[in-house]
């Protein structure tokens, strides 16, 4: 089964379950381990602002900015800023996630359809997402609905890729055994080819949202859309407010995290680990 | 009357190099609930042949008939069973994968559950019928997609070396097994093994077969009591005879 597990790129932030059994270590150990380099980036961070190389306001020290975190929070400023980026992420992954699998779907199983989205997909999808942004302004005009289409159609992509070649490296032997049990085309794809390219799926739908996250914040500042983080990172540079553009990066990377951990690493130990055809 | 009719089926693979015969005339008949083992070397076509009884490839010339209807691509009529271990669903239990070719059929799921663990039972699996076939052993596997291929009834059962990725221990024990099952369930069935003693153990008769391309050599029937005992003297015969069959006159095309 090990030819059918495709590299993910979260790698990083799995702890495997059954991990801190394996070394015989306490319950604690993979908690400090994760902790480690996060202590000695924070430590270093600390040394740097302490020394006063770099003018105050431009390089905080953690405890300004975990100040400027909990205020922005208790103001309601951040909650709002992250409740309206979320939703333009949701949204566009969304719309991503649907047209996404469906052309890459259609590629796997059809000849033709390959050969028309294939040139088209392969031409478009190394370009920047951001490159598109102005065209899309332009069209759809400022606001919500550009950055929705323009964060679909560029998330997209690793999606259609990925669900493309999971449907292409579905077994053979899966289909024969499926014909000849009486499987019409219909049950063949629903009950044999989607979760025999889910392992693959799942990649492109997490590669589609890292996607999501960087044309997101990027054109939430071209945008002018009243809210969001990108909008505040960006926002915060004619003020120097060096403390508010750390706190918005803290809150994408805790987000992206709590995606990572409640979302995708949920779905994947309910599937394809409990298969076994892919290893936690 | 006669259950399955093979008639001067050929097949041609289209190669780079050009056109390469794969099977070549071969025609043979089975009795209702016969157990029929095709032998022979690798590349003999041997697994061709099975593939175009069970409908997978369709043949240049020739025709399969099976309860005197003509086969025409796959059918819910012959279950199969694979060499590879792969061949299960791994998104689905052990009970998942045998229901599965009763829910293409439309049988109800309490119904086809209690079919499906009838059939586990049978092949002694019984206590792992929720388990995900990654969690089972090899000869487990096997078990299962033996189940799964008697579940929804089918009349023929294709076996395409099952057990040959199997160790000796295990093999034997999977023999015998099987022995059982098709006494109980009298299915005929076409096993297709490079392996002598195999064959001696499981078959009315025996087909032997030359490659390139691949001919009909040998029939040999086997006329012994069941169960066998593989360490008998008339046992061994029959190995010897069918060694005999494989080795002789065509040994140089055989390399």
């Amino acid at each position: 089964m090990a030819d059918n597990v495709p590299a993910t790129t979260a790698g990083a932030l799995r702890t495997a379950p059954g991990a801190t059994t394996g070394r015989g270590g306490a319950w604690w150990r993979t908690p400090v381990r994760t902790a480690i380099p996060f202590v000695v980036v924070f430590g270093l961070w600390e040394f740097v602002a302490r020394l006063g190389i770099f003018p105050k306001r431009l390089f905080p020290t953690l405890e300004e900015v975990a100040q400027t975190f909990v205020e922005l929070t208790a103001r309601g400023i951040l909650p709002h800023h992250v409740f309206e980026t979320v939703l333009r992420l949701i949204a566009g992954f969304a719309l991503a996630a649907l047209v996404g699998i469906a052309i890459g779907v259609m590629m796997g199983r059809s000849r033709r359809a390959e050969d028309i989205f294939l040139p088209l997909v392969s031409i478009c999808a190394p370009i920047p997402g951001i490159a598109y942004a102005p065209l899309f302004l332009l069209w759809f005009g400022l606001g919500d609905f550009s950055t929705i289409l323009l964060v679909g159609f560029v998330s997209a992509f690793p999606i259609i890729f990925n669900t493309w070649t999971g449907v292409k490296a579905v077994k053979e032997i899966w289909v024969r055994a499926a014909h000849s049990m009486g499987a019409d085309d219909r049950r063949l794809f629903r009950k044999v080819i989607l979760p025999g390219a889910l392992p693959y799926m799942l990649t492109g739908l997490r590669l589609g949202l890292a996607q999501a996250w960087r044309i997101l914040v990027g054109v939430e500042i071209l945008a002018a859309v009243p809210w969001g983080l990108g909008w505040m990172i960006f926002g915060a540079r004619e003020f120097l407010n060096t403390d508010v553009m750390l706190a918005g990066i803290v809150a994408i990377g805790i987000i992206g995290f709590i995606l990572e951990k409640f979302v995708f690493e949920r779905l994947e130990r309910y599937t394809v680990v409990r298969w076994g055809m892919m290893t936690a | 009357m006669q259950h399955i009719e093979v008639n001067h089926v050929s097949l041609v693979y289209d190669t780079p190099g050009g056109k390469v015969p794969g099977v070549d005339d071969v025609s043979f008949t089975m009795a209702p609930s016969e157990f029929l083992c095709l032998v022979g070397p690798s590349g003999c076509g041997k697994t061709t042949l099975l593939n175009i009884i069970a409908g997978f490839l369709s043949p240049v010339a020739g025709e399969i008939r099976i309860g005197g209807n003509a086969v025409n691509g796959y059918g819910q009529d012959r279950g199969i069973v694979f060499q590879d271990f792969a061949q299960l669903f791994p998104w689905r239990t052990a009970l998942g994968n045998v229901t599965f070719g009763l829910e293409m059929k439309g049988v109800a799921k309490a119904e086809r559950e209690a079919i499906a663990l009838e059939q586990l039972k049978l092949v002694k699996l019984d206590k792992f019928a929720h388990s995900y076939p990654h969690h089972l052993s090899g000869g487990m596997q096997q078990r299962v997609a033996i189940a799964r291929a008697l579940a929804y009834n089918p009349a023929v059962l294709l076996m395409d070396e099952p057990f040959a990725a199997l160790d000796a221990l295990t093999r034997d024990d999977m023999q015998r097994l099987l022995a059982d099952v098709w006494r109980e369930t009298r299915k005929t069935v076409i096993y297709v093994t490079h392996n002598v003693a195999e064959a001696v153990f499981l078959a009315d008769r025996v087909i032997v077969m030359t490659p390139h391309p691949g001919r009909v050599k040998a029939e040999v029937r086997i006329s012994l009591p069941r169960p066998r005992d593989p360490l008998s003297v008339e046992f061994l015969e029959y190995q010897k005879a069918l060694l005999r069959h494989l080795s002789e006159p065509s040994r140089a095309d055989a390399q």
